[in-house]
């Protein structure tokens, strides 16, 4: 899974140009230490640190072992000492022993590890360290009278390591549990199974010979002694969801299972206890084992994605006040004056005091260019301040913020229904229908010959029918795609969502991140009478003082043109059509045609006019991702489609030949969360394609939320697919799959039905023995499970999607 | 022949032993992280790590 070489052999001296810490290549800023040299002061003083404390084995396992220090400061972690801070990050406990789980980015390599889990070698504190590589996280047990949270943050932090704690670190519904409990019912239910189907072989075999010692009965109550852990602890949860769908009036799938299973048990009692026979214990018993490695097989875990993500998990847990104090961002009152360095997230809602602020929205509404703001202008909380120190004053709380509002919405409350398995739940319906039907002709018919043989034969018929092979279809199949479809970079949540994918009718896109690329900037041309160096000064200064992305863009395309000494007048922004203003006495007007009075043009989106010249236009290409046109004509040949845009529409030319009239700009988060519950009362099942969190409400309102990213390690918003940006253009092929998976389980219900209605035949003539239904049962469940998995590993060969592919992450 | 008795309940209480054995093996962990130990396991001991826990 992840490529990784560990120590090795041969230790290729350290090259003199190159950082003995992190390996980077050094420039003219080599610094050197002990014959050694380092890129950065940063780098040279970890090395001190581990030189001092002995640990310089860290460097002989890995070339590249440290983490570079080059450009970071040093994080406070002055806020880990507030009590309630810490007591909601720890693990666990007791007197002055604190285990705790931090995450730690930083961790890469097998030198890492070996680091980290010496680290008691710099604190005595810490009493011990243990390192989850996949999920890059640190299991820290230390003692807190000779050590602080806040000193082992510090510590990591100065030997590279920092940790992230986030908000939703502080949110317990936000920690992963491990359920461990469907391990348990797998172990005891292949001990009892393993177990009966031992005692049951006497009764096989027919061995009638020890018969006379009481042998056949001692084994019967044995096996009921066995029997019971099956029913009431592994099979419990089939029981309960049974109850719940008979209580709200529906029938589940999980409906014929507990008829099943409390059919087999209940006549099995009976019969051993009468002596009338051995029971069917043996296949009740493996039954309930098969059912459960089913299930087992389904639940798939992504260690390093995560579906559940909300803002929470991207806030930082304090903020710094002016006067030096942290606060737990949750105490922030309006009136609070905070400092917001640079790269740090705003908290809240705030008003600008002091400082220059160019702030990064990306992170709410996926565009990536900062934002200039003035003194005074407010700021939304989740924007990412680029360049110096701010003074903010907070005009909302936290949870009463722009952003976080959002998650306010009734939609984030409500549990996800998208975990309902639509078609076993259909089909169980079908099938107890087909059941009761089958099992009550056959007691009629039977009651009028010989009411032992009727009794018999239903019961029978309720045992065999019971939807095993059914029940496993599913999970195998659909457990086996998702994990091939993680080895291709598109992340499933659940099984459910695979069928899902089937019912979409609409799909929706949003366009900064999603069908363009957040990496790399857009491109920007001139076309028309080249501008004179006064001309270019002029247009630099005007659209400097607008805060548009399309001022900003081509600012950024002037930035060299900047002069010293400036007058700027009667400026003018009109709102959604330009700029206009007078520099240097030059009347400089620059924006959309109907604004310059112009002709609109294919690929020019703004215009500039010079004393009432024009003298050209300026074009800026977004960069969409690769064959884009392909997935977008894919979803246009099957499905309506839609653009939902927080941008404005300069990009309408381009897109309407795929989107026709479909395409909406200048959508609000909450407008697109709306879009997309107006067209799910039309009927539709929407699938919404998106990225940043102003997506994060339609995606979670849609059937199914997909999320592109870049980096699957980074962040993304709650959702139920998560698609690798390196694998966008083979998501046809994914659907293609998707619904190729859900016809071979209707292929494996058919070889279901016939095994039933093998079984069936002996049931309702009231013939069938333990020997029969002991080796029908397993058979069946074992081919539909071979064939599960056979076929669909088989399907995606065909469709190129075969391990050869896999990319690595 | 009654021997029989005597080994089955003998050979339910190796495989409880064994079902025992599995299910603390779940509890303590050990199934959580089934990557870290492959790497934990090529490095060298030093002495005094031994005496900690």
């Amino acid at each position: 899974m992840n490529a990784f070489t560990p120590i090795k052999e041969n230790k290729i001296s350290p090259n003199e140009n190159t950082c003995y810490h992190c390996g980077e290549d050094g420039n003219a800023e080599l610094v050197l230490f002990k014959d050694k040299s380092f890129c950065c002061q940063g780098c040279k003083m970890v090395y001190e640190i581990l030189n001092e404390n002995d640990l310089c084995q860290y460097y002989e396992m890995d070339q590249q072992a440290g983490v570079s220090l080059k450009g970071k400061k040093q994080t406070q972690f002055a806020w880990l000492d507030d009590d309630v801070v810490k007591a909601q990050i720890f693990d666990y406990q007791e007197e002055e022993i604190v285990k705790v789980t931090l995450y730690l980015p930083a961790v890469h390599c097998a030198s890492c590890v070996w680091l980290l889990e010496n680290l008691y070698k710099f604190n005595s504190g810490i009493l011990d360290s243990k390192i989850n590589f996949l999920k890059k996280e640190i299991k820290l047990t230390f003692d807190q009278s000779q050590t602080s949270l806040r000193q082992l943050a510090e510590l990591l932090s100065s030997i590279g390591y920092t940790p992230e704690i986030s908000l939703g670190d502080l949110d317990p519904a936000q920690r992963e549990k491990v359920d461990k409990k469907l391990i348990y019912q797998l172990g005891v239910s292949g001990f009892v199974f393993g177990n009966i189907m031992l005692l049951s072989f006497p009764e096989y075999l027919g061995l009638n010979e020890i018969n006379a010692i009481g042998f056949k009965e001692w084994l019967g109550g044995l096996n009921i002694l066995l029997s019971l852990p099956i029913v009431f602890f592994c099979g419990k949860d089939y029981l309960k969801s049974a109850c719940l769908s008979l209580q709200k009036g529906q029938l589940n799938i999980d409906v014929p299972i507990s008829i099943g299973i409390l059919t087999l048990f209940l006549r099995s009692i009976f019969e051993i206890l009468s002596g009338a026979g051995a029971g069917y214990l043996d296949s009740l018993a493996g039954l309930v084992f098969f059912l459960l490695i089913g299930k087992w097989f389904q639940q798939i875990t992504f260690n390093h994605l995560s579906f559940e993500r909300d803002y929470k998990s991207y806030f930082p847990i304090a903020a710094l006040l002016k006067n030096g104090k942290t606060i737990p961002i949750q105490n922030l009152k309006i009136g609070n004056t905070i400092v917001v360095k640079n790269k740090e997230l705003i908290p809240a809602d705030g008003i600008l005091l002091k400082g220059k602020a160019s702030i990064d929205y990306s992170f709410v509404t996926g565009e990536s260019d900062p934002v200039a703001k003035e003194n005074g202008e407010q700021l939304y909380a989740g924007g990412k301040q680029i360049g110096e120190s701010l003074e903010i004053q907070i005009s909302k709380t936290v949870a009463q913020s722009y952003l976080t509002q959002l998650w306010n919405d009734a939609n984030f409350s409500k549990t996800n229904s998208n975990t309902t398995q639509l078609l076993a739940d259909r089909i169980g319906k079908y099938f107890t229908y087909f059941i009761l039907t089958t099992a009550f002709l056959t007691l009629a018919y039977w009651l009028t010959i010989d009411v032992g043989i009727a009794i018999n034969a239903f019961t029978a018929v309720l045992i065999i029918a019971c939807p095993c092979a059914v029940a496993l279809s599913i999970p195998f199949t659909f457990g086996n795609a998702i994990r091939i479809l993680g080895k291709q970079n598109f992340y499933l949540k659940n099984t459910a969502v695979i069928e899902h994918l089937k019912q979409v009718t609409t799909v929706a896109f949003d366009k900064t991140g999603t069908l363009t690329t957040n990496t790399g900037t857009d491109r920007i041309s001139y076309t028309g009478t080249p501008l004179l160096q006064e001309e270019k000064e002029a247009l630099a200064i005007l659209v400097k003082q607008s805060s548009h992305p399309l001022s900003q863009q081509i600012f950024k395309f002037f930035k060299k043109e900047i002069p010293i000494k400036f007058i700027i007048e009667k400026f003018q922004e009109m709102e959604g059509s330009g700029l206009q203003a007078v520099v240097n006495q030059l009347f400089v007007k620059i924006g959309s045609a109907r604004f310059t009075q112009n002709d609109p043009q294919a690929n020019a989106q703004v215009f500039l006019q010079i004393n009432g010249k024009t003298k050209g236009f300026f074009t800026i290409e977004n960069k969409y991702r690769k064959r884009f046109n392909k997935i977008l004509n894919y979803f246009k040949d099957n499905n309506s489609i839609h653009l939902l845009s927080g941008d404005n529409d300069q990009t309408r030319l381009e897109l309407s030949p795929f989107f026709g009239k479909n395409l909406h700009y200048l959508q609000s988060p909450n407008d697109k969360l709306n879009f997309i519950k107006n067209l799910q009362s039309q009927g539709e099942k929407v699938l919404m394609l998106g990225d940043g969190l102003n997506d994060a409400g339609a995606l979670r309102q849609s059937d199914i939320g997909m999320v592109i990213a870049e980096n699957t390690n980074n962040f993304n918003p709650a959702c139920d697919a998560i698609l690798d940006a390196k694998a966008f253009s083979k998501l046809p092929q994914f659907i293609t799959y998707a619904e190729g998976c859900i016809r071979l389980v209707y292929v494996a219900y058919g070889l279901a039905l016939l095994y039933n209605s093998i079984g069936l035949s002996f049931a309702v003539r009231g013939a069938l023995s333990p020997v029969i239904a002991a080796i029908l049962m397993p058979a069946s469940s074992i081919t539909i499970v071979l064939f599960g998995v056979l076929a669909s590993t088989l399907l995606a060969w065909r469709l190129d999607l075969g391990d050869k592919n896999h990319t690595s992450n | 022949m009654k021997v029989i008795f005597l080994l089955i309940i003998l050979s339910i209480l190796i495989a409880i032993g064994f079902l025992l054995a599995f299910l603390w093996a779940v509890d303590s962990g050990q199934y959580e992280d089934d990557y870290t130990p492959s790497i934990r396991m090529l490095f060298e001991e030093s002495t005094d790590k031994k005496k900690r826990k």
